[in-house]
């Protein structure tokens, strides 16, 4: 938690150090108002003191009111600053970092914890240093003080008040005790709650064919009764808390007054009045003490939380990443990629998920990759756009090693076309014009690459056409529809390479069909890299790349392959019959 | 994790929500109205105590004050043993003024007594009687040395008085006494102040110090009295009203007592009965989803209607768990205090209420201003977390595409409005609890001066001013309670109304009228479509126009054509689980209008594309509803489809569960779910084919196990790969939601229409 401080400047902590002397002075006359209050007491309850006085004393009290009120709102303004700005920053630093992180990084983390670590953990990192950092700084500073200041009055009343602190904070404790740990069961169940539903919604077809609605709603019962049982007990405890709670103040203030009967009792005529005095004063003071120690109990109860977030935070930014940028802003050749005797393995993995491979393909070539799934074909190609790191031999793009090149520099030689579209929740033009890469994409080039990909024919039937708005995660578009724009995306990136990692599988043949042939039409200088599962769609490439558990177990065209290479057939006869492959 | 849809925190209609809310709880009200009295006994008992503790606290204080009746007593006593007449007749008796002849002469001859001395004392002689007033009197201005003769030491009530005392007890001085022990032991009998004896010596002392006080300093009084004899100091001793003390102690523990009680079990009750509640619209939702008609879930998103039966109906009763008590206590407080400080004393009432009232003025301002910046705040951290996501999911994209920058400035943007919003939000809603302490301790100043004004007039007791700084604690609480129950009220009704919206959904039509059955084992498996015509809700044009065809059992009916081409619409209308709008479907002679949901479905063995499994074990998976399906049978149809093995290396069997991330294998799914379908023994199949996800060699394998299920029966297969439906006996081409074309392939290819170009499409680059 404190390390994440760190992303404060020197400002910040200056403001921070600012708010801890206010809060001080906020607890001195906080602390001071009763002695104004006990000296109010005194004088209205002595026959004969003067008006003078009390106003006296009640314009200091005002006064002191007011003053701590000044302080609260400066306090309360920096520290919502700081708790702001640290959000801010650490944000901004969490981002970054994210932006960074290789695709290996990323993958252990999972996109969806790093989406949380970066909004939700912040937040509560962030609300706890609002509301926790001047309840941490006020509630000892108050203890104390206020635990000082009554001490010397009379050691009953301290015992009295200190064994209301200890009921108080084993309550607490104990119903935490009792608790906490079904809480983290009723988190469960409401996971089990929200499964049970989804189940029956995405099932709703399957559920409705088998008739077996009544089955869903008795399991659904089940989780709904346990989750209620457990809720109720839940609750049931902490409904012990807020009355025992008041108990506890209430018997507090009554046995003070109590106990200040007997003292007043044995004492001296003379000091009756200065004890009755400080049993106001002193009911007061002790209500603070308690509520100080809440205050801390309460620190305590919510600094866990935020401490999880702070240090899942932590855990992201002090990831090293393993792809680091080169320097390269040249290369020899265009349009070539080459492998040299490529293994790839995932750093802590034992096994390889590609061994020895090595080809090259030229300028304006097409080479494709085919294999069953695991087969290692999409890792293969992750390692041109430096996704992952080759762990042994080269990869080699315009007759550089990848690992040497600026990465921008770098992308911009690639159009790369992932399986799962990615879409953003911008219009149609925006989409397919997304990315940088030094060039300027006219409006030409958008409608371009539009046609090509083959996206046209929905594009135009969209209410406003290119201006369409596509929502977050492309959820108003179908699956092949996004792939068709992510094609137009690399269309539009005129890269000397394209990367087509099974992103044609969405698509039906013909669409399939018509975007590769306009495409091959439109780049002739480009080349491409394919992954598909579909022969159809790899046929007429001029290298087709057989894998195996990561080995090349093939590679000619597809001719060649269909006679010498036993898994190729394997696969295009599980597609097409003996008689389609001949027609071919 | 599924992403919290901003949702609007506002009812549409607040009133009718709330209305609905109520009339839903219903069953409930009988707990509900104890929780609410209980809520409202709990206040009132804790308007209740203020006063009694007041009470307490003018008992002490009233034990600071010396027991003046035991010191008019003394007093008294002592003024009537020293008042004038009593002097007039004890003076000669104690003085014993001896005149007689002797001592005349004595001190006429006496040496010692100056000539001038003597002739003062002829002087007195002559001008005094002996039984005149001013005789006593003017003895004090005879000489010592005379004196000493004329008053000789003798004994008054067995004391012994000696000259020096005699002359003494002569210079009394009214105003300023001051007398030995053994005058006082002549002079004062002894006092009986209720057990205390007080002697005269002691009353001597009594006498001596108060008559040195020149003071009205009631400290130095005090601290006067503390030096005075102890039978004197008891008598006078402050006596504190430990009777009435005692009562009002034990009255206030019970109260005390009672009202956690009240509030314990209030909270307990509605702790059941919001929890029950949640529990019975749980269930509610669980059935209605299973009435809703399909299209529905067509319409509307998963995550929606997940966020219904999970976050809305546990905002529903956690805020009425906690707001509706809290609302209902925090009035009663707030109207009873009101009620309780007017009766107390209306000046210091109107006092408290203005004092307090100048506050909430100030605190409404500084809600309404910090309400408008956290609607902000959660606006734009929605977008900001949107834009994370987005980036996040994609970040292989915008790496490869060199989209950082336009990524990091988006960011930075949205990142600096939602500071802004952060901060001022957080700031304004951080000014709420100084504000309150503020408004506390104002109320508590105006009413401590105002109260100390009154006290001095005599008006009210000092009890009165800490009752009231008791109320003015309890008044101002409530009014934030309130404040902060009708938000969350608002989230209530909010919530409430997205739940019943749901449960208000227009079900699937009513088929209780339908009587016939269609025996699922007599069942032979003919279809016919005639003339069928479907349009879905809000669609102008038919997706299916004018569709009519006919299947013999056994026969296999291909649906092919592009994706989006609307193939699952026939699923649909096969399953009833849309209705077609015209024609009709007739399966072995009976239409299907006139038979029950239930009983098409169970005519249909439905295996579909994405493969449905729920967290559970393996048999579980494949037996899903079914009763009474021995082992052997799973394991048989287990052994048809190829999974057998698969499922024997698994470490525990047929038991071993299945959860998302498990080993279990896309194709491995698709197997369980057909093998799920075999155990139905239903005339009619519906295939909707898994191709794309799935491996090659996994797919044979599926293919494999289609096959086998297709055998005997009336099958429906959704196809992507041509080469499996050649040998169909009908295919039908669809596209964009419609039937283009039917016929077996021979005869499509023949066409050369759609169908074709399709089929060829595959071999072409």
């Amino acid at each position: 938690m404190f390390k994440l401080l760190k992303s404060l400047k020197k400002e910040d902590y200056f403001y921070l150090f600012i708010s801890f002397i206010l809060i001080v002075l906020q607890v001195w006359l906080d602390l001071k108002m009763p002695d104004y209050m006990s000296e109010i007491t005194t004088l209205v309850q002595t026959e004969g003191s003067k008006m003078k006085d009390i106003l006296i004393n009640g314009g200091y009290m005002l006064l002191c009111a007011f003053a701590s009120l000044v302080c609260a709102v400066i306090t309360g303004y920096f520290v919502s600053n700081i708790s702001a700005v640290f959000s801010r920053n650490v944000r901004k630093k969490l981002f970054n970092k994210v932006l960074d992180l290789s695709t290996k990084e990323v993958k252990e983390f999972s996109t969806s914890s790093l989406i949380t670590r970066t909004t939700n953990d912040i937040t509560q990192v962030q609300m706890f240093i609002a509301m926790g950092l001047q309840m941490l700084i006020k509630a000892p500073i108050t203890a104390i003080w206020a635990v000082s200041k009554i001490l010397n009055k009379s050691w009953e009343w301290s015992a009295l008040t200190a064994v209301a602190v200890i009921i108080l904070l084993s309550t607490v404790g104990i119903i935490l005790l009792i608790v906490l740990p079904r809480f983290k069961i009723v988190q469960k169940l409401i996971d089990k709650v929200n499964n049970v539903t989804r189940e029956n919604l995405t099932g709703i077809r399957v559920i409705r064919a088998f008739n077996a609605e009544e089955y869903q709603v008795n399991k659904f019962e089940k989780v709904n009764d346990t989750l209620t049982k457990t809720q109720i007990f839940n609750q049931k405890a902490f409904a012990v808390m807020q009355p025992i709670m008041y108990l506890v103040m209430y018997f507090l203030t009554l046995f003070i007054y109590i106990i200040g009967i007997y003292l007043i009792k044995n004492s001296l005529m003379a000091d009756k009045i200065n004890i009755f005095g400080d049993m106001i004063v002193f009911s007061s003071y002790s209500m603070q003490v308690i509520m100080s120690f809440l205050m801390l109990a309460m620190i305590f109860m919510i600094l866990p939380r935020a401490n999880v977030s702070a240090n899942r935070i932590n855990e992201v930014l002090d990831k090293e990443t393993s792809i680091k940028n080169g320097d390269v802003i040249s290369s020899k050749e265009v349009g070539t990629v080459e492998f040299k005797k490529v293994s790839f393995r995932y750093p802590d993995a034992e096994e390889y998920l590609l061994r020895d491979i090595s080809f090259k393909v030229n300028k304006g070539e097409t080479i494709a990759f085919i294999g069953s799934t695991g087969s290692g074909k999409s890792s293969l190609i992750n390692l041109i756009p430096r996704f992952y790191d080759a762990t042994e031999g080269e990869v080699l793009v315009d007759g550089v090693n990848v690992k040497n090149y600026d990465l921008n520099y770098l992308y911009n030689k690639i159009g790369y076309v992932p399986q799962k579209a990615v879409m953003f929740n911008d219009t149609v033009e925006n989409n397919v014009t997304y990315g940088d890469n030094g060039k300027v994409k006219t409006k030409e080039l958008v409608s371009k690459a539009i046609e090509i990909s083959q996206a046209k024919e929905f594009v135009s039937k969209m209410e406003r056409q290119e201006k369409s708005l596509i929502a977050q995660g492309g959820t108003n578009i179908s699956g092949g529809q996004k792939q068709r724009l992510g094609i137009a995306r690399a269309i539009a990136r005129e890269p000397e390479i394209y990367i087509f990692d099974d992103s044609f599988s969405a698509l039906d043949y013909k669409t399939d069909y018509n975007l590769r042939h306009e495409l091959k039409k439109y780049t002739k200088e480009a080349t491409t890299i394919i992954v598909a599962q579909r022969i159809g769609t790899i046929m007429n490439a001029d290298k087709i790349i057989v894998l195996d558990k990561g080995k090349c177990v093939g590679m000619g065209t597809h001719k060649e392959l269909l006679k010498k290479c036993k898994l190729y057939k394997q696969i295009a006869l599980s597609q097409l019959s003996e008689e389609e492959l001949e027609n071919a | 994790m599924p992403r919290k849809p901003i949702r609007n925190e506002k009812a549409k209609n607040f009133k009718s929500s709330m209305l609905r809310l109520f009339k839903e709880l219903e069953s409930f009200k009988y707990f509900i109205v104890i929780g609410l009295i209980l809520a409202v006994c709990g206040s009132v008992l804790s308007i209740m105590s203020p006063n009694r503790l007041s009470d307490l606290v003018n008992k002490i204080s009233d034990g600071l004050k010396i027991n003046q009746d035991n010191l008019e007593l003394i007093t008294e006593s002592i003024e009537s043993s020293m008042s004038e007449d009593t002097l007039k007749e004890t003076m000669p008796l104690i003085l014993n003024i001896n005149l007689n002849e002797t001592a005349i002469n004595n001190i006429m001859t006496s040496s010692n007594i100056t000539n001038e001395e003597k002739n003062i004392f002829n002087n007195f002689l002559k001008n005094s009687d002996a039984n005149s007033e001013e005789f006593i009197s003017s003895l004090k201005d005879l000489p010592v040395s005379i004196l000493n003769i004329i008053l000789p030491t003798s004994t008054y009530n067995g004391v012994l008085i000696s000259t020096e005392e005699k002359i003494e007890l002569l210079n009394i001085d009214k105003e300023n006494i001051h007398i030995s022990d053994t005058l006082a032991n002549a002079l004062l009998k002894d006092i009986k102040v209720g057990k205390y004896n007080i002697t005269p010596s002691e009353q001597a002392e009594f006498i001596n110090s108060i008559s040195s006080i020149n003071s009205e300093n009631p400290t130095e009084i005090y601290a006067k009295i503390d030096k005075m004899p102890k039978s004197v100091r008891n008598a006078l001793e402050p006596v504190f009203d430990m009777k009435g003390i005692k009562r009002i102690v034990i009255f206030l523990i019970s109260i005390y007592l009672l009202s956690a009680l009240f509030t314990y079990i209030e909270s307990i009750i509605m702790t059941l009965v919001s929890n029950k509640f949640a529990n019975k619209l749980r269930s509610r939702i669980i059935n209605k989803i299973n009435k809703l008609p399909l299209k529905y879930f067509d319409k509307n998103q998963t995550g929606d209607t997940l966020s219904r039966i999970t976050n809305d109906v546990d905002t529903v009763a956690q805020s009425m768990n906690q707001s509706l008590a809290t609302l209902v206590s925090a009035i009663t407080l707030f109207v009873g205090t009101i009620i309780m400080m007017f009766k107390t004393n209306y000046i210091m009432a109107i006092t408290a209420i203005s004092a307090s009232l100048l506050g909430f003025m100030l605190m409404f301002k500084v809600l309404s201003k910090s309400q408008k910046y956290f609607i902000e705040r959660q606006k734009y951290l929605g977008e900001l977390n949107a834009h994370i996501e987005e980036i996040y999911s994609g970040l292989n994209v915008v790496k490869a595409y060199n989209g950082q920058e336009s990524a990091n400035k988006e960011f930075d943007n949205l990142n600096e409005r939602v500071y802004n919003a952060n901060r001022k939000s957080q700031f304004l809603s951080g000014l709420m609890m100084p504000i309150m302490n503020f408004i506390g301790n104002f109320g508590y100043v105006a009413v401590c001066i105002v109260g100390a004004l009154l006290t001095m007039k005599g008006n009210i007791t000092f009890g009165v001013i800490v009752a009231f700084m008791t109320y003015v604690r309890l008044f101002t609480s409530p009014l934030s309670q309130i404040g902060q129950a009708m938000t969350s009220l608002q989230t209530t009704a909010a919530a409430g109304e997205r739940v019943f919206e749901f449960l208000d959904e227009e079900e699937m039509s009513n088929q209780d009228n339908i009587t016939k059955v269609l025996d699922k084992s007599k069942a032979k498996g003919n279809i016919e479509f005639v003339n069928v015509e479907f349009t879905y809700d809000g669609n102008k044009t038919p997706t299916i126009k004018n569709f009519s065809a006919k299947a013999k059992n056994g026969q296999k009916i291909a649906i092919v054509g592009p994706t989006g081409a609307g193939k699952t619409t026939m699923v649909n209308l096969l399953m009833k689980f849309y209705e077609i709008n015209k024609g009709d479907i007739i399966i072995d002679g009976v239409s299907t209008r006139e038979l029950k949901r239930e009983n098409i479905h169970s005519l249909f063995t439905m295996v579909l594309q994405d493969t449905w499994l729920f967290d559970g074990t393996i048999k579980e998976n494949i037996i899903y509803n079914r009763e009474n399906i021995p082992i052997e049978k799973v394991k048989e149809v287990c052994e048809i489809v190829g999974l057998d093995h698969f499922i024997k290396t698994l470490p525990k069997g047929y038991d071993s569960k299945i959860s998302e991330s498990d080993s279990v294998s896309a194709g491995q799914r698709q197997l369980l779910t057909i093998a799920r379908g075999m155990l139905e023994d239903a005339p009619f199949l519906i295939l909707d084919e898994a191709t794309s996800n799935v491996d090659t060699r996994t797919e044979e394998l599926v293919q494999e196990a289609m096959d086998k299920l297709t055998e005997g029966r009336t099958s429906f297969i959704i196809a992507h790969r041509l080469s499996t439906i050649k040998n169909a006996d009908l295919i039908l081409v669809m596209k964009d939601g419609n039937i283009i074309e039917q016929g077996n392939h021979k005869e499509l290819m023949a066409k050369n229409g759609f169908y074709a170009e399709l089929y060829n499409s595959q071999f072409e680059l």
